[in-house]
This record gives structure tokens, sequence and C-alpha cells, in this order.
């Protein structure tokens, strides 16, 4: 039960974490008209092709006692990043990135542009505009970002083990713990654990596409 | 700038190019001036009206050029001036209105007064919401009221602001005749007291008729013409222009003779041998023209017509006749084909019908040269 409470607090923060860096991204992306654009979409999108061993090792020798991150990490808290929980939010954020991002953009992209006129017209700045137009009308791709970002993060297992290995209660995650019940054959337990990520990932998913085909939604239909 | 301009107008000179493959660059180069009451701003689809509103409310940059609203410049290309579209204080209701769907329709009409404070803003929203006879649409969003409902909310949230200038673009498309009537009553009744000028955007010909005071004909970018809508639309001077103000008829003519006395040429329609007699026009004989006829101007009799004042009586056989809604559509071919329109009943009572022969009468005045 720690490893899925270990889980659970892990995927809110980054999830919570990526709503607050995605929008800024998500916003230029939906709205420049930069050609080299596309580079900057292909990056947010690597995660999503990269086998999360690939991403954890670069993650890990960048946050390793000589690597750039955690030589400013230990100089900012005196103490290395790998192996902590910190440096599994760190890692986590960059590999759920696209899974934040990507509903994001599309969310923004949906929303008409004679409106962000309509709003510009009527004297509202950007910021405003995003707060009193964009954002709201949003709120199916919001919602969907942090839902998709925290579920993504909550099964992860090739990432969280090379950055954070496998300490009890600080970096045993709910999938890194049914793995190792399975090595010393506790199926019974393991299926337990399963058994609950499994539910909670469709509990989630369903919420996901219910907002999206406005089964619930934040306001009545037009 | 001479002492007598008003104030309040609305001055632009605009230039901007519209780069695209082959034959959809476009350019709008324009110079217009609009006085306080509303101006008319007519022309066919992609004639740059909705360009040009753009570059006024800042949502598009001219590449060159002078804008000039309420005595403030708003654009300068020259100097370097380019006010960001929030703060130009320019009034825009776009054709798809862009009300904000999550709002009320008071949130709406407040969106633009967020500046204000509480007790000002309720005050103006109060008073524009009245005018416009929409307070009891407060509570309601923009999904559940109905589209002359949505307009008028439309025109409250954007004049609420005090704005220099009011941008309309093809506002009222979708209204029947008696609903559009009313809006633009209270529209006027409102800037009675405000005077500010007003640009509205429309390619009905209807439009122009019910509302102009003023039209600036625009084609292909450019002004084609200015002042009255008699004198800018009943003496179309290009092609397109008089497609789109409902010219039917748009025929080629070689002139034959000009009778200048009388303020009449001859003219032969096409390569047959049809000739008509038409207002003088800056031709002499040989020259080539475009004569313009509306198909609701055209007489059609079953029997050959005497003892009328219109000079121009052709013989010809009915092609086709078509009934479209109330109105039914000959086509007429006397040498040259000619569409006609006429209602239902004539066409009961002289029972018309394709293959039928007929003479088609035309007033001189009728017959309208195009450039």
């Amino acid at each position: 039960m720690e490893a899925l409470w270990l889980s659970m607090k892990l995927a809110a923060c980054v999830a919570a974490i990526l709503l607050v860096i995605g929008m800024p991204v998500a916003y230029w992306l939906a709205y420049t008209n930069w050609r080299g654009k596309f580079l900057l979409e292909s990056l947010v999108a690597l995660p999503l092709v990269l086998p999360p061993t690939v991403l954890g090792f670069y993650a890990l020798v960048a946050m390793g006692p000589r690597g750039p991150l955690g030589k400013l990490w230990i100089a900012l808290f005196g103490h290395g990043l790998a192996f902590t929980f910190g440096g599994l939010i760190l890692a986590s954020v960059l590999y759920s990135f696209p899974f934040a991002v990507q509903p994001l953009v599309a969310s923004f992209e949906g929303v008409d542009r004679r409106l962000l006129d309509a709003s510009a017209v009527l004297g509202a700045g950007g910021l405003r505009t995003f707060c009193r137009v964009i954002l709201p009308l949003s709120l199916p791709g919001v919602v969907t970002a942090a839902v998709l970002s925290f579920a993504h993060t909550l099964g992860e297992f090739g990432v969280v083990l090379m950055v954070g290995g496998n300490l009890a209660g600080v970096t045993r995650t709910v999938s890194i713990d049914i793995y190792d019940r399975v090595q010393s054959l506790e199926y019974g337990e393991a299926n337990r654990m399963a058994l609950l990520l499994l539910a909670i990932s469709f509990a989630v998913l369903s919420l996901v596409y219910a907002v999206n085909r406005r089964v619930w939604t934040p306001w009545p239909a037009k | 700038m001479a002492g007598e301009v008003n104030a309040t107008m609305l001055i632009a000179r605009i230039r901007k190019e519209r780069r695209g493959a082959g034959a959809s660059s476009f350019v709008l180069d324009v110079r217009i001036e609009v006085s306080p009451g509303i101006t008319i701003l007519f022309g066919p689809s992609g004639a740059g009206k909705s360009t040009l509103l753009d570059c006024v409310a800042g949502l598009a940059r001219p590449d060159e050029g002078r804008i000039v609203a309420g005595g403030d410049v708003l654009f300068d290309s020259a100097r370097g001036i380019n006010l960001p579209a929030p703060k130009r204080r320019t009034a825009y209701v776009f054709q798809t209105l862009a009300l904000f769907p999550h709002l009320s329709g008071e949130e709406n009409v407040s969106y633009g007064l967020m500046h204000l404070g509480e007790e000002e803003r309720q005050e103006r929203v109060e008073a524009i919401l009245k005018a416009f006879r929409v307070e009891k649409l407060r509570k309601q969003r923009p999904g559940e009221i109905s589209g002359g409902e949505k307009q008028r909310i439309a025109l409250a949230r954007s004049l609420v602001t005090e704005p220099r200038v009011l941008l309309l673009d093809e506002p009222l498309t979708g209204l029947d005749a008696e609903l559009k009537a009313a809006i633009v009553d209270d529209l006027r009744a409102w800037n009675a007291a405000k005077g500010i000028p007003i640009l509205y955007v429309t390619h009905s010909r209807e439009e122009v008729d019910a509302l102009g005071e003023r039209v600036i004909a625009l084609d292909n970018g450019r002004v084609a013409s200015a002042g009255a809508p008699m004198d800018v639309l009943d003496a179309p001077r290009r092609k397109k222009l008089a497609q789109a103000a409902g010219f039917e008829n748009l025929l080629g003519a070689t002139v034959l003779d000009l009778r200048e006395a009388d303020g009449v040429m001859r003219v032969r329609l096409g390569e047959s041998a049809c000739e008509i007699e038409v207002p003088l026009g800056y031709a002499t004989s040989g020259n080539r023209v475009q004569v313009a006829v509306r198909a609701g101007d055209i007489l059609l009799a079953t029997k050959w017509p005497h003892g009328l004042s219109a000079r121009n009586v052709m013989e010809g056989r009915i092609v086709s006749l078509e009934q479209r809604g109330t109105m039914a559509i000959a086509r007429v071919d006397c040498g040259v084909a000619f569409v006609v329109h006429v209602t239902p009943g004539a066409v009961r009572a002289l029972e018309l019908s394709a293959g039928h022969r007929v003479w088609l009468v035309l007033k001189t005045h009728s017959c309208h040269l195009v450039e």
C-alpha cells in the first residue's frame, strides 16, 4: 500500500507541474506562426516513441553527481538528485510531457479565432484573453491533460527504475512493487496491486472520454 | 489637414498585399473617409471588405498606410505607429458575431468594461441592454437565444465600450427584413446621440437600399466608386460590381451612332441584329461597350406592343421558364440571350411556356453602361 500511495503522490505532483509548464508551451505551440514550430513539436512528442529506458538513462546521467543537473542540485540543496523522490518527479515530468501538452494544444487550437479577435477588440490583452476565453473553453482539454499525465505517470516503470531505483517509501512505486513481488513469486499480492492499477487506469480513461464526448461537462450544452 | 474635417471621422489609407500562389495573391489598396452615420462598404466576396475592417481594428497589419479615427492615429507606417487592437477602441461585430459561448448575455456585454468600477459598469450595461431591448436576456447564454437576439447582444457588447468607430461585417445576414429594420432602427437611435462613423459591410443589394446613406463600392481591392447608393449602384462602372448589384443581363455591344441632342445612342447587341437605344456614354461609334440590364426591369409581352414610351422592343422566343419561389425566371432568345423576371401571376395570365413567341420591352434608362 505504501507503494500505491507513493505512486499517487508522484502522479499528482507530476500532473500539477505539467499543467503549469504545459500551458505556456501549449499556448505558444497553438498560436505561433514560426516556421520551425515542427522542431519543438517533435521534441515534445519524443517521449512517446523513445524507450523509457533511454529517457531514464539520460535523465540518470544528467542527475548523477557528475551530470550538470546533479551538480546544480548538490550546490543548491547539498544532496544528489538521482534515487530521490525529487529526481523521480523531474524524470516523470519529462516522460509524461506530451500527454499534457498535446491535449492542451489541440483544445487551444479548437477555440474559434474570432473569439480571440473579439476579446482583443474589446480591449483585453493576451493574459486576460487566455484566462477568460481560451482556458474556460478548453476545460475538457485541461481535464484530459491532467488526467492523462496522472495516469501515465501512475503506470510508468522503466524511467522510475533507471532514475529512482527501488527504495521503499522513496522511489518504489506501484509498478516496481508489482515487478518485485512477481520476482519473489508473491503472485497473490502482485495480482491485488495489478488489479487495483487496472481499475484506476480504466476509471481515469473513462473520465477522459466522458469529458471529451460531453457526457459530462462543466457547463450546459450549447 | 483642413479645418472642416470632422474630428470623429474615420480616415484610412491602406495598402496590404496578400501573397499566395498564382491567382490567390491579392492587393488591397484603398483610401476611404467615413463620416459619422452609416456608410455601406459594398462589393462582391473577395473584394477585400473584411481585410479592410481587420486592418482598421488592428487584427491585420497593413503593409503601408495611415489610419486615423476620432482624431487619433491608430496606424501610420511612415511614423512607425501601430496601436495594438486592444488599445484602438474600435468596435467590431463579426459575421459570426463571436459571442463568448460560456458567458451569459450580461457577461458578454460587460466583457469590455473590466477597467471600470463595479457601479459604472453596471450602469453602462443596464443602459445598453435597454437601448437594444435585450434586458431579458442578461442571464441567458448565446446558445439559448435566437439569431436576432444574438445580433442585438453582439451590438450591445461592442457599443458599450464607447468606441471611436463601429465596424460591422455582414452582421444581419440571415435575418428577415422586418427584424433587420428593427435592429437598424435601434442602432440609428443609439448613434443619434454618439455620432460615430459606422462602416457596414454587405454584399446584399437589398441592404444597401434599406440602409444606405453613403456607399463605398469595393472591387478587387480598390474603391470602385463612392457616393449615394443611387449613383454608385445604378451606374455600375465595373462588370463584377454590376453582377453583384443584381444586373443579371450583361451584354457586349457596339456603338452605332450618337444622338447627343436626345442624350442617347444606338448600340448593336453582340453579333445579333438587335439594336437598342441606351443613355449617352463616353463613346464614339464603333466602340465596344457593356450594357447592364436588371432582369426585373424588362417587360415581357405576348403581342407586338405599341403606344409605349419605351424605345426598345425586341422580338424573341422563350427558351426556358423556371419557377423559383415567388418569381419566374424566363430565358429569352432575341438573337442575344436575356434573363427576364416575371411574377407567377403573369406566367398564368399570359399562359407563358417555353417556345412561346414574345416581345421584350426595355426603357432606355433601364440600360446601364458599364465601363
